[in-house]
């Protein structure tokens, strides 16, 4: 019974997000105050059933109801229940269920927030989401229903959750990265809603910039999740490697990071107007790309989702109705004329348009790169393969490239600016950037790095641009006394972004060049060394899990014979599938990680061991959350809080009021 | 170096991730007559694709032809091949599937030019983006038209 | 200026035929990489008479050679079909490959000998030089001794009358034999 009412519940949602899609929209058309009205409440209906289904489907799974063909294909009754829980999104129907129920989370986010905008306006944005809605909804409906049953045919138990996926990482990492992914549709929404009304403003860019920001937050953090658990559940410490489906969501985040700096510009100046409408179409149709690709089988990926050349159809031909339509919109309606604010080469604005050249390329590259042997394969050139060295060979360039404009940016005048004041602000510490970069380079190593050189001098020049402007922000106060004031959360955000880049960029130089590895055959009592670290096996055991069993070698790790850590890594057999896990130890440091995994055993006594020594590998990953939780920190921005009381003075381009 | 021990641990997805993966690992006894050959094999290792598990490098598939190539580029590798050597041999049997880092041919030549010349492109791009557009020092609008554009936008604070 | 605003949309067209032209293609499928060049020579034993071969002994051309194994359970599925194949004429030779030849042998003893005649790699060095990277392939070497197609997984009727006919004209359509998918 719980199943069918999830489908009637998913059914409803459906048949509402055809009226959001409808409604408002013929409403924002003739001016009909009533049917515009109708949007927030529509928007709210749609989440309030699609979340219904979700938890439907949520109870089908902790109630171990293995008729219904999701939860007998992805779970086991031995499966903890978090593990229950999470199974909901280990597979293509369900994890298409979150997309929606996520999807309409922010359309219900928009229309409580929204209260102070032009009923036009979010009628118009709530319609747009609202169509995006209906595509998905009907995906689900029509080619991937969750709540599909085994009748009469129930398996007694279910085929269980993919061991890799079991594992808190998981339970949180699809969440936040489908937060990002969709939470891309509301700058969509808002750029195709200015495009119908013909209004690109610097209010719409106001009104459309916190909600980018936090979706790129939450995007960047569901990538850094991503990112963490491949490195500590895949057992072999790789963080990164440019898997098709990585760069599905990649792109997504480097187009977002142009359209956050581009809509700054928008905001502040009312430049590249046309250009942010355009950044905002690409960013949320990179999503829909991602989807695509991740669904469709049409590479061959890690991680893809089972193949399915007819769900593959279905999301074509919806991305070629939404991609195609906002375009063939964009081309009809985007603002002719040349926006009349006038800047000089030497300005913040043309910083930021490098910063959007870069961005672009990159993200058309990694577009490039992931299609490449597919667009060699439809035209019969013959099957290629584009991998890490390819991507690494061409991004790392890319981002040494934007780096030295970024410790300008922030310091940088709007409209016109001197390159002799860049050069009086950041001679010195750009000096001394390259000082301590040499020196640190020698130290570090035996030999002298020319990469972390690079690294050190590239991440210390924007951090301390970054740290310049903080200084320069705090200590104008009155009297010469430092001053708290100006540290707007937009600021800070971007003071905190900008940092976390500094240090994703040093982490992943310093461990890609010194990081440290030997695999081993050891018994216990064998003792071996990496670098300075003392690895003793003390002993082999085994350990019974709830749905596994473990065996466990005991490692004790000295340095200076002082005990510093005693790693169990494991090595997993689970009960339902059979399938056997390596399971890492970590001792994780802010400098340094040791990692050991297991292999396999070698005779009676002695197990195939792999240790690692990553220097800097945290950085990468506490650098990923310092962007993302600054980007959520910049919506706090009073300025954006203000929207309500602001509209009148916002929508005649007044408003910019706060730092 | 001389007869050093090396095992080798392979924690391998063969397949794909959400369906049914075979977590193993592959045990392998090298002993390479110098580093520089282990830091070559390493890197060899990394580049080839196994034409069996198609999502993985050989060094970290456990497919048996990915083990079979391995032993092929051990031996190689000692008998002195260049890396160029070993890679026409790879490609000759396998295919240019088999190289992560396309060679540049026909082909590939405008994937590895591609970031250049966009960057290029768009760097022209502004160029002429900045030639079109009057500088603020030499404003061509007239006084009243400055003023209306300042009250519309507001004057920022920076 | 109006027309520059219609790039994205031309270019998003191009990248949608793009992926439409990709749903039909499988991408994990490879070609081989020796097609159209002559089967690479070889010296190993002959798996039932046991004396020295090479390439030459590939002598009744047009032909098949299948790539086989004890251990590869497709390989027994497909079987049937080969023993039919060879009753309609068609000249297929065997490459046992990383098998055990004892096995082998009992294995065509048991369910019958398709094959003109078989070469022994145990090594799988035979193998690495043709490309394959699993079992069951079927490869056609043409008149002139050049590879010319090849197959992975179970070659059935549908898969024989659609790819290999055109070198077997005179093969009619033998038995129907109900296949799956390679494996290794």
């Amino acid at each position: 019974m719980i199943p069918e009412l999830g489908h009637v519940a998913l059914i409803i949602a459906f048949v509402l997000a055809i009226g959001l899609a409808v409604v408002p929209m013929w409403g924002a058309a003739r001016r009909d105050v009533a049917a515009m009205n109708m949007a927030p409440s529509l928007a709210v209906g749609v989440t309030v059933f699609v979340a219904v289904a979700f938890a439907l489907l949520a109870a089908s799974f902790l109630q171990d109801d293995f008729s219904v063909a999701v939860v007998a294909a992805n779970s086991n009754s031995l499966l903890p229940p978090i593990f229950k829980f999470s199974a909901l999104w280990g597979n293509h129907e369900g994890s298409l269920l979150l997309w929606v129920l996520i999807l309409s989370g922010w359309m219900a986010a928009v229309a409580t927030f929204s209260r102070g905008l032009p009923l036009v306006m979010v009628a118009r944005v709530l319609s747009v989401m609202g169509m995006v809605a209906v595509g998905f909804l009907a995906f689900s409906l029509l080619t991937s229903n969750p709540f599909e049953r085994l009748l009469p045919n129930t398996p007694l138990d279910g085929n269980d959750l993919n061991p890799l996926l079991q594992d808190p990482g998981l339970i949180i990492h699809p969440p936040l990265l489908y937060m990002g992914y969709v939470g891309l549709s509301v700058p969509f929404a808002f750029a195709i809603a200015a495009l119908m009304g013909g209004r690109l403003d610097a209010s719409w860019a106001r009104w459309s910039r916190p909600w980018t920001n936090v979706a790129w937050g939450f995007l960047s953090l569901g990538i850094m999740l991503g990112s963490w658990w491949a490195y500590y559940e895949l057992g072999w410490g790789g963080w990164w490697f440019w898997d098709p489906v990585e760069n599905a969501s990649f792109m997504p985040w480097l187009m977002g990071t142009a359209l956050v700096h581009s809509l700054a510009a928008t905001e502040k100046r009312g430049v590249f107007r046309s250009w942010t409408v355009l950044l905002a179409i690409f960013a949320f149709s990179l999503s829909l790309l991602g989807t695509f690709l991740v669904r469709s089988g049409v590479l061959t990926s890690v991680h893809a989702f089972a193949a399915d050349p007819e769900r593959g159809l279905f999301i074509l031909i919806f991305l070629a109705l939404v991609v195609g339509g906002s375009l063939l919109l964009y081309a009809l309606r985007a603002p002719s004329v040349a926006s009349r604010v006038n800047y000089s080469g030497v300005s913040r604005e043309s910083l930021l348009m490098i910063n959007n050249l870069v961005f672009t390329v990159s993200t058309i590259v990694v577009l490039l790169g992931t299609l490449f042997p597919l667009i060699m394969d439809a035209f019969s050139l013959g099957k290629y393969s584009v991998g890490p060295p390819y991507f690494n060979a061409v991004f790392v360039p890319l981002m040494a490239l934007v780096m030295p404009f970024m410790a300008v940016g922030p310091l940088s005048r709007w409209r016109e600016d001197t390159t002799r004041r860049w050069l009086h602000e950041l001679l010195v510490p750009g000096l001394g950037v390259l000082v301590v970069a040499i020196v640190l380079a020698f130290l570090g190593s035996d030999d002298f790095n020319l990469w972390i050189a690079f690294a050190v001098l590239l991440s210390g020049w924007v951090a301390l641009g970054v740290v310049k402007d903080l200084w320069r922000r705090i200590a104008t106060g009155v009297d010469g006394g430092l001053t708290w004031r100006r540290l707007t959360p937009s600021f800070i955000g971007m003071t905190l972004a900008h940092l976390g880049f500094a240090a994703v960029v040093l982490g992943a130089v310093v461990v890609t060049q010194e990081n440290e590895e030997r695999d081993l055959r050891m018994a216990v009592g064998d003792v071996e060394t990496l670098g300075a670290y003392r690895f003793e096996l003390m002993s082999l055991g085994q350990q019974a899990g709830p749905n596994y069993l473990a065996d466990q070698a005991v490692f004790e790790v000295r340095l200076d014979q002082e005990l510093i850590a005693v790693l169990v890594p494991e090595k997993r057999r689970y009960f339902a599938s059979g399938q056997i896990m390596t399971e890492a130890a970590i001792d994780a440091r802010l400098w340094r990680d040791l990692y050991i995994a297991l292999g396999e055993p070698i005779g009676e006594q002695a197990w195939a061991v792999r240790l690692q020594y990553k220097p800097m590998v945290r950085w990468l990953w506490l650098g990923a959350l310092m962007i993302g939780l600054g980007a959520l920190v910049t919506a706090f921005d009073r300025r954006y809080r203000s929207q309500r009381s602001n509209v009148t003075a916002a929508q005649s381009g007044v408003a910019a009021v706060a730092g | 170096m001389k007869i050093a021990l090396r095992v080798l641990i392979r924690a391998a997805i063969c397949g794909q991730l959400w369906l049914a993966p075979v977590v193993l690992a592959v045990i392998e006894t090298y002993e390479f007559s110098s580093p520089d050959l282990e830091l070559r094999y390493h890197q060899l290792s990394q580049e080839l694709r196994c034409p069996k598990c198609q999502n993985q490098n050989i060094a970290d598939s456990n497919a048996p032809i990915a083990r079979d190539l391995r032993v092929v580029l051990y031996e190689q590798l000692e008998q002195g091949a260049t890396d160029d050597e070993i890679l026409a041999f790879m490609v000759a049997r396998y295919g240019e599937f088999v190289r992560y880092r396309p060679g540049v041919d026909r082909n590939t030549v405008l994937l590895w030019a591609a970031p250049g010349l966009l960057l290029m492109l768009g760097a022209v791009g502004l160029l002429f983006h900045f030639r079109q557009r009057p500088s603020a020092r030499s404003t061509d609008l007239t006084e009243a038209e400055q003023a209306e554009i300042t009250r519309l936008l507001g004057e920022p604070r920076d | 200026m109006r027309a520059k605003r219609f790039i994205p949309l031309v270019a998003f067209a191009v990248l949608a035929g793009l992926l439409f032209r990709g749903l039909s293609i499988d991408p994990t499928e490879l070609p081989a990489a020796r097609l159209g060049q002559p089967f690479p020579d070889f010296a190993q034993p002959e798996l039932n008479s046991g004396r020295q071969i090479s390439v030459s002994a590939l002598s009744e051309l047009p032909a098949l050679v299948n790539v086989w194994a004890t251990w590869c359970y497709s390989c027994r599925v497909e079987h049937p079909y080969l023993l039919a194949l060879a009753e309609q004429g068609v000249p297929i030779y065997g490459l046992n490959y990383k098998d055990e030849p004892v096995k082998a042998r009992e294995w065509l003893a048991q369910l019958g000998d398709p094959y003109q005649l078989n070469v022994v790699d145990k090594e799988g060095s035979v193998g690495l030089d043709l490309g394959v990277y699993g079992a069951p392939e079927t490869y056609v070497v043409d008149a002139a001794g050049h590879i010319a197609h090849r197959h992975v997984g179970v070659l059935d009727e549908a898969v024989f009358q659609r790819d290999f006919i055109r070198w077997f004209p005179a093969a009619a359509s033998p038995v129907v034999a109900v296949g799956s998918e390679g494996e290794q």
